[in-house]
């Protein structure tokens, strides 16, 4: 099935979603090793391992669609066009950065490309995205509001209410969960009596669909679908993506509460050497041409923390402003 | 000065109560703005109660459900859906039906629509309104609470109490317009009083004027002006504080009564001015007394003001009790006329 689709969106496509893969999963290194130069304050929630799922799902939104994201947000910031330049800046805590410093690691986003302040309470972005999904109604806007979220959530009250309440409205909204089968250091099965988050979503008369988070083609192609759908009228759909996150929950995290051949086996995985053989074996594509990407995804993280290192910090006044409008 | 309305346009003009007169504004700025539209419990439905207390009714007949938006029992959602739809450009008035359920909705609140505009670097507006009704009246612990002290202590977001007709539909109508979350807090008592022995007699109808007006945020109105002590107080306690205030009057005490309005941002102007003429100071409000809002009055008096006081600054407030549900034990614990009066002459042993 994904080979068909892999042939079906063409090279162009499949070449930038690599390219995608490779930008989210080498900023997030960059910036793991920056933070260890003690060149990043603060802590550090990261996306390696999930990219499949920002990338898959944000290729078909345009700018003026919106998305909600999570305390894990900075592979969502990349993937819906955040710079990497004013992300890292935000990371480095200087004044350039996509929200002046005031947001940080875990409120990444930038309301110029269609992202919200991501939001770093567990299913807070639940019920928040309710309201750009009657927005964008009200306006017969046709744009879409995709909400990411993780396994955790949807043991919150806010799922629930938002999940219904988008139902029932026909809301234009994509409820994406990144199943990464841990919430902090908790199995979801050791808080939840079923397997499949998807399966919640009938409860409420929702159509989803359980898609392999670790293939960026599949994840793709279901966000297509569903997004089609949800922009058509036809009210909310729910995708869960199977993942993984390949570090700690956050930066402290030594991740004792899991062995290290459950790691292998999701590393086995890994969506970019997935989308990678298939280009090379396509024959369209040589290894050269892929290490050409990384080349080129290396020199614009380093343009990147030069900018960071090389802002100014914000100004002690910026403290006490933007609290009002 | 706004508040000094004129006495002969009172005694000829229309006169509204404040359920009417929140009717009246929330239609005009329907009216005025596409973008403002209405979302909660009970509010739309044909054959409902137009709201909890009625405040809505007719309204779906002329603005349609598309822009009266009935949610289900889900607090959260209807706090987080005026939130985001807010930053989408969109002005909801949200309702909660009682201020007690805020409770439910405190992330959406204090974590999401207060924070995110300064999260953003300023880059994002959340211009929503959330009305909420407080006050004791017989329904026990948890649908008379008065919490609007715990708004206050959010940067970010703007707490209003309307107390009148005139002035609860002229601020609503700059909240609509605000471009942060403003919460309006309503006492139920005093929406539809035209006399009913329930709301103590009182007859709160007010002059509304048919042409349009703002009452700008911010701004505390001196209700009766005096130079003995400053009374400052909301809802029911302004109320009972102006009953006070008249019968002290005989006794040669002449009290400055006024409603601050907005809670936060507190026009201190109008309070210190007043408390610099009176050197006494009397807070009144049906929150409970431990972190209400008359802590902080009090406290901003005493660091602007200590050296104009010739008594102690006095708080009259709920006691610091879970609200029973028997009215006879809900008169011993809210501020009533005897406590307000007991309190005010003690500054004058």
């Amino acid at each position: 099935m994904t080979t068909e689709y892999f042939n079906d969106i063409g090279l162009e496509k499949n070449l930038h979603l690599y390219k995608q893969l490779v930008l989210l999963r080498r900023f997030e290194e960059r910036v793991y090793f920056q933070y260890m130069q003690g060149e990043i304050p603060g802590t550090l929630h990261q996306y390696h391992g999930q990219e499949a799922v920002a990338v898959g799902v944000c290729d078909h939104l345009s700018k003026t669609d919106w998305i909600t994201s999570t305390h894990r947000p900075h592979g969502h910031a990349l993937a819906k066009g955040v710079s990497p330049r004013a992300a890292m800046a935000e990371l480095y805590a200087k004044a350039t950065g996509c929200c002046k410093a005031k947001g940080g690691s875990m409120h990444l986003g930038d309301p110029e490309v269609g992202m919200l302040p991501a939001i770093a309470i567990v299913g807070g972005g639940n019920t928040i995205v309710t309201g750009l999904g009657l927005a964008f109604k009200m306006r017969r806007s046709e744009q879409v509001a995709v909400c990411f979220f993780g396994d955790g959530a949807t043991n919150e009250g806010a799922f629930h209410e938002g999940l219904n309440f988008a139902a029932v409205q026909k809301m234009p909204i994509v409820f994406v969960c990144e199943n990464n089968l841990y919430g902090a250091s908790t199995p979801y099965h050791a808080v939840s009596p079923i397997t499949d988050v998807a399966d919640r979503a009938c409860a409420y008369g929702v159509p989803a669909q359980i898609v392999d988070g670790m293939d960026v083609l599949a994840v793709h192609q279901a966000a297509q679908e569903a997004i089609a759908s949800a922009r058509g009228g036809s009210g909310p759909v729910l995708l869960e993506c199977k993942t993984y996150r390949y570090i700690g929950h956050s930066r402290s995290d030594a991740r004792h509460y899991r062995t290290r051949e459950e790691e292998a086996a999701w590393a086995a995985k890994d969506p970019i050497p997935r989308l990678g053989n298939m280009l090379i074996e396509s024959r369209q594509v040589s290894q050269s041409d892929l290490d050409a990407i990384e080349h080129e995804i290396e020199s614009v993280l380093d343009d990147a923390v030069e900018f960071a290192r090389n802002s100014p910090e914000p100004t002690p006044e910026q403290a006490v402003m933007d609290i009002f409008a | 000065m706004t508040q000094m309305i004129d006495e002969q346009q009172v005694a000829t003009q229309r006169k509204l109560t404040i359920a009417e007169a929140l009717r009246e504004g929330i239609a005009e700025e329907m009216r005025r703005d596409e973008s403002v539209f209405l979302i909660g419990e009970d509010i739309g439905i044909e054959g409902g109660f137009g709201g909890a207390f009625g405040v809505y009714l007719g309204l779906t007949d002329e603005f349609g459900h598309d822009r009266i938006v009935d949610t289900p029992i889900s607090e959260k959602v209807i706090a987080g859906a005026a939130t985001g739809a807010a930053m989408m450009g969109m002005r909801p008035i949200a309702d909660m039906q009682y201020a007690d359920f805020l409770f439910e909705c405190m992330d959406e609140l204090v974590n999401q629509a207060a924070k995110m505009r300064y999260m953003s670097g300023g880059k994002v507006r959340v211009p929503m309104v959330m009305r909420a009704p407080v006050g004791a009246t017989a329904r026990g612990a948890q649908h008379g609470q008065c919490p609007e002290s715990y708004f206050i202590h959010v940067p970010g977001l703007k707490v209003v109490c309307v107390s009148d007709a005139y002035h609860a539909k002229g601020i609503l109508k700059s909240a609509v317009r605000d471009d942060n979350p403003v919460l309006i807090f309503e006492h139920k008592l005093l929406y539809g009083s035209k006399g009913r022995a329930s709301a103590g007699g009182l007859d709160l109808t007010a002059y509304v004027p048919e042409e349009e007006y703002l009452f700008p945020i911010g701004k505390a109105v001196i209700k009766r002006e005096g130079r003995d002590v400053t009374i400052v107080a909301t809802h029911i306690s302004l109320y009972r504080s102006m009953q006070v205030a008249t019968e002290l009057a005989q006794a040669g005490i002449e009290c400055e009564v006024i409603d601050p309005i907005t809670l936060n941002p507190f026009d201190k102007e109008t309070l210190f001015a007043s408390v610099q003429k009176t050197g006494r100071l009397v807070i009144v409000h049906e929150d409970t007394l431990t972190g209400g809002w008359g802590a902080e009055v009090a406290a901003l008096v005493a660091e602007h003001c200590l050296f104009y006081l010739e008594a102690p600054i006095k708080r009259v407030a709920t006691f610091d009790t879970v609200l029973p549900a028997a009215p006879s034990l809900e008169q011993v614990v809210v501020p009533t006329v005897e406590r307000i009066k007991a309190t005010i002459l003690s500054l004058f042993d």
